[in-house]
């Protein structure tokens, strides 16, 4: 997704965009080893595919999916994309962002120029969907070699990735405003792994407890699985519409929150 | 916008407009119940060199944020280049250049993408920025550090890059807040040589500085701030004549040895005793000295010297600006 379109996609009290993408260009000039993004970007769903995919896979078998027997390996791959793209723009969002508002005085000192803070809040958000989006990339390219896509759709499992991308960052930039210590940010953990586990990414839905499933079903990490399963396994429908929505209305949400939370802190 | 002279290509925009360059009345500032500014009126002229004088905790960084447009007053009313700072920040901020108390330098970046990142901030275009930023640098003498990371840098490079990047967009208005706190008299002379070059241009400058030689060599006029509030204004030679003698004998008394009470009233226009000096504010200096020995008060040193701002700061407060 360009910058441009993330531009156009959002409500016109966000603009300021344009100064937005002047704070994304200082991310791209601060950081100098984008290829490594890329490169691990490659890396790591390889390590997950291979480890859990295809071992594990060969122990499970096939999973039923919409009706039909998709294999493990499959089935599992873009639950992985999609808890990549969460802990991509959480990692973003959260540390990085938390070093910059408490500590480094980049901020002050980009706000004595025409940027506000919400311009601030919408660049790194843009900027966690560009890295979020090169490494989106890179995980579907090894999909695809590996011949886990099952079907054509699987061509929106990058945009589909950023939608996450886009929720979680929104989250993100909304609780980064409100932590005050380095232990702080280890409660992003708290939250970032129970949904990575629990988000039927390793195991069906219908094989969780009855009362865990309505739960399960509200979390956002889920509504990403479900959506990139749609799309990798080739059943989309109207629910899959759903997925985007609820991504999209978190995101900006969140976004639009974050906006506000970063005047009071910085605007004293 | 007109062209800079030639003798100094970088220099700023001259001031536009004929209304004050910045104007604020009944500015009050609160952080929860604490008053750190206490309802101030002042006005800065276009091409002034306006100074805050005051002590640590005036309130002086607090006025400067809210001229900077970063912090809004909690009451009270601001125009800095004739608009609203809360309307149009953006606007005001374009038209500022802002060299902070603490340096906001980008601690990820090199000396130059300091400069590019930060012209870039003002949307102007990439090789406009890098031209001025080589441009800058020289002008600060920082050419040679231009690859350099920010944290490599001593206190006085930091500070001159704060400056030069507070410059990149030929800024109408210059705020410097503590610009030379902390640095070396050579590197202080050094800034102030250069800003002796932003003022000669024609470019408005407002600061702060708790230094009272700093406010006389550089500003055409300044308030006195203590605790929030402005206790005096006026050119530095003025607010002199106006709230001290001509001279001052300061006395070092041997301890325990003050001499009988009304004494050194006597001999004075105004008595002021610190803890470690006693200082007599005269129109004749030497004269007073001689009637302090002729009296035969005991001291164990004696100078005699012209009043400054820090005499009439101590007159109007009863307090030292630096201790
Ligand atoms: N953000 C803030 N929150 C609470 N108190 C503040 C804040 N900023 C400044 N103050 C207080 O306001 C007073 C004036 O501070 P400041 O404007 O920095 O003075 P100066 O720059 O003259 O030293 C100080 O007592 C300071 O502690
Ligand atoms: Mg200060």
């Amino acid at each position: 997704m360009s910058t441009g379109l993330v531009v156009r996609v959002l409500p016109p009290a966000l603009l300021g965009a344009r100064r937005s993408a002047l704070w994304v260009e200082r991310q791209w000039v601060a950081s100098r080893r984008i290829w490594l993004v890329l490169v691990s970007g490659a890396f790591e769903p390889l390590l997950y595919l291979l480890a859990i995919g295809v071992g594990v896979g060969a122990l499970v078998g096939d999973v039923t999916y919409g009706g039909q027997p998709v294999p493990y390996a499959s089935w599992v791959a873009p639950a992985m994309l999609a808890a990549s793209a969460m802990n991509g723009a959480v990692y973003e969002t959260t540390g990085n962002v938390f070093f910059r508002m408490r500590y480094s005085k980049v901020y002050d000192g980009a706000l004595a120029t025409p940027l506000e803070p919400r311009d601030l809040a919408l660049g790194e958000l843009i900027w966690a969907l560009l890295r979020g989006a090169a490494y989106a990339v890179s995980f579907a390219v090894v999909m695809a070699v590996l011949g886990l896509m099952e079907s054509w759709w699987s061509l929106l499992l990058v945009p589909a990735a950023l939608l996450i991308g886009l929720a979680f960052a929104g989250l993100g930039l909304y609780a980064v405003t409100f932590m005050r210590s380095w232990t702080d940010l280890d409660l992003v953990q708290l939250v970032t792994l129970p949904l990575f586990l629990f988000s039927a990414t390793f195991v069906p839905l219908d094989d969780y407890p009855a009362w865990a499933e309505p739960i399960v079903v509200v979390t956002p990490l889920y509504q990403g699985v479900a959506l990139l399963r749609d799309l990798s396994l080739g059943s989309v429908g109207p629910a899959t519409l759903g997925h985007v929505a609820y991504l999209v209305v978190l995101g900006l949400t969140g976004l639009a929150l974050a906006g506000r939370r970063f005047s009071r802190m910085l605007v004293r | 916008m007109s062209t800079p002279p030639a003798e100094h290509p970088l220099i700023a925009a001259r001031p536009t407009g004929t209304g004050p360059a910045v104007e604020a009345v009944g500015v009050v500032k609160r952080f929860g119940d604490f008053t750190a500014v206490a309802g101030i009126d002042f006005a800065v002229a276009p091409g002034e060199t306006f100074g805050f004088l005051g002590p640590n905790g005036a309130g002086k960084s607090s006025t400067m944020r809210m001229v900077g447009c970063v912090s809004h007053p909690t009451e009270g009313t601001m125009r800095v280049l004739g608009r609203d700072p809360r309307r149009d920040g953006p606007e005001i901020r374009g038209r500022l250049g802002v060299v902070p108390q603490q340096d906001t330098l980008d601690g990820e970046l090199t000396v130059m993408d300091n400069m590019y990142v930060y012209g870039r901030f003002f949307r102007l275009p990439r090789a406009e920025v890098r031209a001025r930023s080589a441009e800058l640098l020289e002008f600060v003498q920082l050419a040679d550090r231009a690859t350099a990371k920010v944290d490599e840098l001593s206190g006085g490079m930091k500070r001159r890059l704060t400056i030069a990047r507070a410059l990149i967009n030929r800024p109408e208005l210059v705020l410097l807040d503590e610009p030379t706190t902390g640095l070396d008299p050579q590197a202080r002379h050094l800034l102030w040589e250069r800003l002796y070059r932003l003022r000669a241009d024609g470019v408005t400058l407002v600061l702060t500085t708790h230094y009272m030689d700093e406010a006389e060599q550089l500003c055409d006029r300044l308030v006195i701030m203590d605790r929030g509030r402005i206790v005096a204004e006026g050119g530095p030679a003025e607010l002199i004549r106006r709230h001290a003698a001509r001279d001052v004998v300061e006395l070092r008394l041997p301890a325990g040895a003050e001499p009988p009470s009304g004494v050194l009233e006597e001999l004075a226009d105004h008595v002021e005793r610190l803890p470690d000096r006693v200082l007599l504010s005269t129109d004749d200096g030497d004269q007073t000295l001689a009637a302090v020995i002729g009296r035969g008060v005991a001291h164990e040193r004696a100078v005699v010297r012209r009043a400054t701002l820090e005499d009439v700061f101590l007159r109007l407060t009863g307090r030292t600006l630096v201790d």
